[in-house]
């Protein structure tokens, strides 16, 4: 069976998490036909494009060992800036926006110095993060507690649809700029003499890579168009996976996340990569608050508070990053606010009390917590 | 190499003082390319003290160190490296979750050629024809240079650490208790690959409790006791019982 799964190069896939979607996927569908209809699914993956940008921040601390409670608050706070900014002060909404990015990577760049530099655990200096910018959110909106939002660049992040056309073109594209990444680096490899992967490994990557991005396009086309908002989800988490497995500072997080003494020996600057950490944390939590202003249209007091930093943390573990730190990617985040997602779309179909909800969200993290555990324990 | 000539690193009446406890005194080392030193004494003796003091952790408090007959001065381990001294401790320093070739490049990754310095992007290639290279002309082996370091054997582990050691022109390699913690075979590995650091003209120096192994590959042994050189001599010449007196000072009671 081993040497199946590796002859099928299906081995490095995180078979736990993908099993736990397709059961609630026919769970929710036998109980409610309407859970996998294209209708809902746009709507599934439109609930979690914020949760999704949260948990993706979340990963990059995790990775570090460290956690940030503050991102919901930061993406609230960072929200109600945009809003602030643009409604009452007029300006224009994607300076705005950019705005709110700015200030989410100024927060975490503070709570990372303040982190590494004073050595106070990120679990406290977070904490108190969570409270400050929540009232920093409540101060901003000022009286009224409430600030709509028109702008057509804001609402449109989460309010346009791509038609299926554009669609397919640019589904295509990504596909075929994959595939020949892919056999452009195994030629590399194979000009330098290094092990290659075998042609019926290339193949499966292919198929899946066809099926996926196919499937997803097919079933969101079908509805109102490609979301916009996924774009900019899956398009983030690409980049930000690219930076952690392909580059210096990626690698430098992992290395500091599984032994930050044997990292400091190595010469890794471990303040500078923790502090960089942190910032991208919060600045993609600002990203997550954007989207989230943008597709309800408005900011108000509760912004960025309710169950949006537990499922963006749970998000991150659900989908395979480590707590322990160092092990992890960008991906499970997305898999991982799927599953989130999904539990609480397909219970609020089945009209189910919040009560219930919380109480299975709960039990499906601590099953993730657990099986993160138990790994970490069979590796020693 | 012959026993004439400048030495790679010496020390001249090393002394080093934590408070009020003389931690080292008066000691005399001399460490030559191509011969594997021995460093054993009992707990406490000043073994970790002074290979800290040879991996510029901690200063000399008195005594001069040489470098190829150069007077340096450490201040931190950095210096040390730079003058291709490299220390593996026994904890290894090696990141369970990386691969080999992650491990063996941590903190010297190398880029694909290009501009755009920030942007640019892990050589994986390179490192991993390099990371083959080294290792092959190590003779260490190991299954899968992808693999994260958590599934290798202590051996193996052990292998990389020092590996990654020796891969940057270093010319003194420092290992503390190498095959503590190894099975026989696993120990075995490790001693084969110090035997062939010096075959390549290194220069080793050993930390170690285990006499067996102590005699297996060293060509000198330096006793150590209560911070004081208290023998200094060529292993062939010595009986295990002999090194055994000068480190519980039966010998100097005798």
């Amino acid at each position: 069976m081993k040497e199946l799964r590796a002859t099928l190069a299906l081995q490095s896939l995180p078979w736990p998490v993908l099993v736990g979607l397709g059961v609630i996927g026919a769970v929710f569908q036998l109980a409610n036909p309407n859970f996998l209809t294209p209708l809902n699914l746009t709507n599934l993956l439109l609930q979690i494009a914020a949760t999704g940008t949260l948990a993706t921040g979340m990963v990059l601390v995790l990775l570090l060992g460290e956690i940030d409670l503050s991102a919901g608050a930061v993406s609230g706070l960072c929200a109600a800036c945009m809003a602030v900014l643009h409604v009452r002060h007029g300006v224009n909404g994607a300076l705005a926006a950019g705005a709110a990015l700015v200030l989410g990577a100024t927060i975490g760049t503070l709570q990372g110095w303040w982190i590494t530099r004073l050595r106070v655990p990120s679990f406290v200096v977070t904490l108190a993060g969570l409270l400050a910018w929540q009232g920093a959110l409540l101060f901003v909106l000022g009286s009224t507690g409430s600030v709509n939002l028109r702008d057509p660049f804001v609402v449109g992040l989460a309010g346009t649809f791509l038609p299926s056309g554009a669609a397919w073109i640019a589904a295509s594209v990504v596909v075929l700029l994959q595939l020949a990444a892919r056999v452009r680096h195994q030629a590399q490899r194979a000009r330098a003499g290094l092990a290659t992967s075998s042609t019926g490994n290339m193949a499966v990557h292919a198929v899946l890579l066809i099926l996926v991005i196919g499937g997803t396009t097919a079933v969101l086309t079908a509805d109102r168009g490609f979301p916009l908002a996924v774009v900019i989800l899956v398009g983030m988490m690409a980049v930000v996976d690219g930076m952690v497995t392909r580059t210096r500072l990626g690698r430098h997080i992992l290395a500091v996340g599984s032994n930050a003494e044997a990292a400091r020996r190595a010469g890794i600057p471990v303040s500078r990569v923790r502090i960089t950490a942190f910032a991208l944390c919060s600045t993609l939590a600002a990203l997550g608050g954007v989207l989230a202003a943008s597709r309800l249209q408005a900011v108000n007091q509760s912004s960025g508070s309710g169950d949006l930093l537990l499922n963006a943390i749970a998000s991150a573990v659900i989908g395979g990053t480590s707590l322990f730190g160092g092990k992890g990617s960008a991906w499970s985040a997305l898999l991982g606010a799927l599953v989130i997602g999904s539990i609480s779309n397909g219970m609020d179909l089945l009209a189910l009390e919040s009560s219930i909800k919380f109480m299975v969200t709960g039990a499906v993290l601590l099953v993730a917590v657990t099986v993160d555990a138990l790994g970490q324990q069979g590796r020693r | 190499m012959s026993n004439t000539g400048t030495p790679l690193l010496e020390l001249r009446g090393a002394g080093k003082r934590f408070g009020a406890i003389q931690a080292l005194s008066g000691v005399d080392l001399v460490v030559r390319s191509g011969e594997v030193l021995a460093l054993v004494g009992d707990n406490g003796a000043g073994k970790s003290t002074l290979i800290k003091c040879m991996a510029g952790s901690h200063p000399l408090d008195e005594g001069l160190l040489l470098v190829q007959g150069e007077p340096v001065h450490l201040r931190a381990p950095p210096d040390a490296t730079r003058l291709g001294i490299e220390t593996v401790y026994q904890d290894l320093a090696l990141c369970d979750a990386l691969d080999v070739v992650a491990n063996l490049f941590l903190g010297r990754e190398l880029l694909v050629p290009g501009a755009g310095r920030p942007l640019r992007m892990l050589d994986e290639v390179v490192m991993e024809q390099k990371a083959r290279e080294v290792l092959a002309e190590l003779a260490v082996t190991i299954p899968d240079l992808r693999a994260p370091v958590a599934s290798l054997s202590g051996g193996q582990r052990q292998c990389i650490a020092v590996a990654r050691a020796v891969m940057w022109n270093s010319r003194l390699v420092i290992l503390d208790e190498p095959t503590a913690a190894l099975g026989v075979a696993q120990a075995g590995q490790v001693l084969d690959l110090v035997r062939r650091l010096r075959a390549r003209g290194l220069a080793v120096l050993i930390i170690s409790h285990n006499l067996a192994d102590v005699f297996a590959v060293a060509d000198r042994i330096v006793v150590l006791r209560l911070g004081r050189k208290v023998a200094d001599v060529d292993a062939r010449a010595v009986s295990r019982e002999d090194v055994v007196a000068a480190i519980t000072g039966a010998a100097e009671r005798a």
